[in-house]
């Protein structure tokens, strides 16, 4: 096993008896605690047997079903509306969002979303269009998409944009696709994607299920890629490298243009994964860095809403030497006409594409928000938005200096996220308690246990969403939690303490987790 | 019998060209409690280095590396349904796989107990 996968040290099982009850003195009969409310499943809370609709027994005259009728009740849970209504608005106040608080999660960017953007989406010309209408009669959003494409574009510094991919993930495979197709274009068919240590996880998924082999490259005690590694590993084998920048970290390579050209001499190709854009938006474009393809998570950068909140999109900006091979379907226009192009024999300027990616052309809505989002900001605006979130970054990592190991600290200032090991916390304590401290304070912990290369490791990212006001909160809080682990408090070891429920067992979530529900007397047939 | 360690926290223990391969006490200790383990099928032809098995923990997935060069004769089934032996016991019942080697030379490069326990205090 790689020493990388140990580098964790984080404890799952719950010893002994510390077990959090969140027994109070005072009961009720409920077992609600004032607004917070006991939720039942769905199933539990309705009768299977109701319904809440009102459906009339029809008796067809022809029974086509030729005996395959269902004999037996669907086990639909039955509820009125109200109940149901009730049951979900329930759920939804356990939920933790942004629009409740500061959310560190960190590389996930989770910025505010303004209502601006919900407006522009609901335009009934955006929002209630169907991909399959005639083009003539969608110019606008056609529209939309080539605006939001020019301005990707734009502020990337590449000369082409595939809009089609649906998530950073997505993405991601699309720029290998379009890697694979350029080099089969010439004949090269190579074998291997090198990864740095600080890419995020998915890089390697995405390579190998592009059918490449991936190797790792190793990151230096500053945090960085190796390049002298890289340089020497290069060679007629090696198709691309797929490099996080910022990375996972939170730390700018600043060696990207040397290993653009160290890359491109040995015949290789540039993948960026750009999830990390929020750091460098309007003062750092990727094209003058010497990548090829670079995934943009609309989802992260620009706003639009993600965590369970709503779909992504992940487009991805193409160099030169890419753009002849990005996926149908695109936009084109000619004079003042959109169209779209679909099929890959319709134009010459389609025939080497690597072919779909998706049934139809992308997320419309998150396009809408986007560029409602990159318009209301303008281009000074976009610079303050990376200027503040990594000013927010840089003022946590020095807010917890004295109580928490930043173990890149000392290389310089953090990009949009700030990261910290669990060095000097008490015996026994660990990155798992701070998080779960945090969730008592009323916030969503950070990243933990990623990077992998650091030790218990808890990645920040305030974004520029939050005032100094909210930050200097969170950091109040961050260090009460700190402070009790490197104190060694016992009563941390069994938070939460107020949340609805008390710390969970992991452990057995999976190694025996339950998937479905079963009515009771099932379940105890089973056991 | 002579137990020989890795510097990817491997135990592999060898008697003529007959082995048995684990992970050490270290390893598990560092993983936390194990959840998932694939171990590779009998006749499976590894050469050193290559992944051998995954080994999952509520935080992470790891491979499990082959130690030498070999001919996979058994995996240890014992843990798909029971992932906890290799927490309770990693260096006996939790063992992997075993395997016939191709070249019993390329032992020399590990690591004795002595060995693996300084190496560790390192970490």
């Amino acid at each position: 096993m790689n020493q990388r996968d140990l580098n964790q040290g984080r404890p799952s099982r719950i010893e002994g008896d510390i077990r959090a009850t969140n027994d109070h003195k005072y009961s009720t009969y409920s077992g609600n605690k004032a607004l917070m409310l006991e939720e039942p499943l769905i199933f539990e809370a309705g009768s299977l047997d109701k319904s809440g609709v009102d459906i009339d027994v029809i008796t067809p005259d022809i029974n086509r079903l030729g005996g395959l009728e269902r004999n037996q009740t669907i086990g639909l849970p039955g509820l009125s509306e109200s109940e149901t209504v009730r049951h979900y608005t329930r759920l939804s106040r356990q939920n933790y969002a942004i629009d409740l608080g500061l959310f560190p999660l960190g590389s996930c960017t989770m910025k505010h979303n303004p209502r601006l953007n919900e407006k522009m989406a609901r335009i009934a010309g955006f929002a209630d269009i169907h991909p399959m209408q005639p083009i003539s009669t969608v110019q606008g959003a056609l529209e939309l998409i080539d605006e939001l494409a020019h301005w990707l574009k734009k502020l990337t510094g590449m000369p082409a944009v595939a809009m089609s991919p649906k998530a950073g993930a997505h993405g991601e495979l699309c720029g290998i696709l379009a890697i694979r197709a350029a080099l089969e274009a010439r004949g090269d068919a190579r074998e291997v994607i090198l990864v740095p240590e600080s890419a995020h996880g998915t890089n390697p998924a995405t390579a190998a299920f592009a059918g490449y082999r991936v190797e790792e490259i190793p990151a230096t005690e500053g945090g960085r890629v190796d390049v002298a590694a890289l340089e020497e590993r290069l060679g007629p084998d090696v198709a691309g490298v797929m490099i996080t920048n910022p990375n996972t970290c939170g730390l700018f390579e600043p060696d990207m243009r040397k290993i653009s050209d160290l890359v491109h001499a040995a015949g290789g190709l540039v993948y960026c994964d750009g999830a990390n854009f929020n750091a460098i938006v309007g003062r750092v474009r990727p094209g003058d860095l010497g990548i090829d393809a670079m995934h943009i998570n609309l989802h992260k950068t620009f706003s639009t809403p993600h965590g369970g909140g709503g779909p992504g999109s992940g487009p991805v900006v193409l160099s030169e030497a890419l753009a002849p091979y990005a996926p149908l379907p695109f936009v084109t226009k000619s004079k003042d006409y959109f169209t779209l192009i679909e099929e890959e024999q319709s134009t010459a300027v389609a025939g080497d594409t690597f072919g779909r990616m998706t049934a139809f052309h992308g997320q419309m809505g998150m396009f809408t928000r986007a560029l409602s989002y990159i318009m209301s900001h303008g281009a000074d605006g976009l610079k303050q938005v990376s200027e503040d979130a990594v000013l927010n970054a840089n003022y946590i990592l020095r807010s917890m200096d004295d109580v928490l190991d930043a173990p890149f600290g000392h290389s310089g200032p953090c990009m949009h996220e700030a990261l910290f090991s669990d060095k000097g916390l008490a015996d026994g304590f660990s990155t798992i308690d701070i998080s779960k401290g945090l969730i008592d304070e009323g916030y969503h912990p950070m990243t933990m246990y990623f990077p992998l290369v650091v030790h218990g490791a808890m990645l920040v990212e305030p974004t520029e969403t939050e005032s100094k006001d909210a930050v200097d909160a969170f950091i109040g809080s961050f260090r009460n939690v700190v402070q009790k682990a490197i104190d060694g408090d016992n009563n941390l070891l069994q938070a939460p303490h107020f949340a609805p429920r008390a710390r969970l067992d992991e452990t057995s979530a999976a190694r025996r987790p339950i998937l479905v529900w079963n009515e009771p007397e099932t379940a105890q047939a089973a056991e | 019998m002579i137990r020989y360690y890795t510097e990817d926290h491997e135990w592999i223990e060898v008697e003529n060209d007959e082995a048995t391969v684990g992970i050490t006490d270290y390893a598990q200790g560092q993983l936390g409690d194990v959840v998932f383990v694939e171990t590779p099928a009998a006749e499976t032809i590894l050469a050193k280095g290559d992944d051998a098995a995954v080994v999952e923990s509520v935080k992470a997935a790891s491979d499990v590396y082959a130690p030498v060069s070999g001919e996979v004769t058994d995996g240890n089934e014992a843990l798909v349904d029971d992932p906890a032996l290799v927490n309770n016991d990693p260096e006996g019942e939790g063992w992997f796989f075993k395997m016939k080697l191709t070249d019993t030379s390329e032992l020399t490069a590990l690591m004795d107990e002595d060995g693996y326990k300084e190496f560790i205090a390192d970490l």
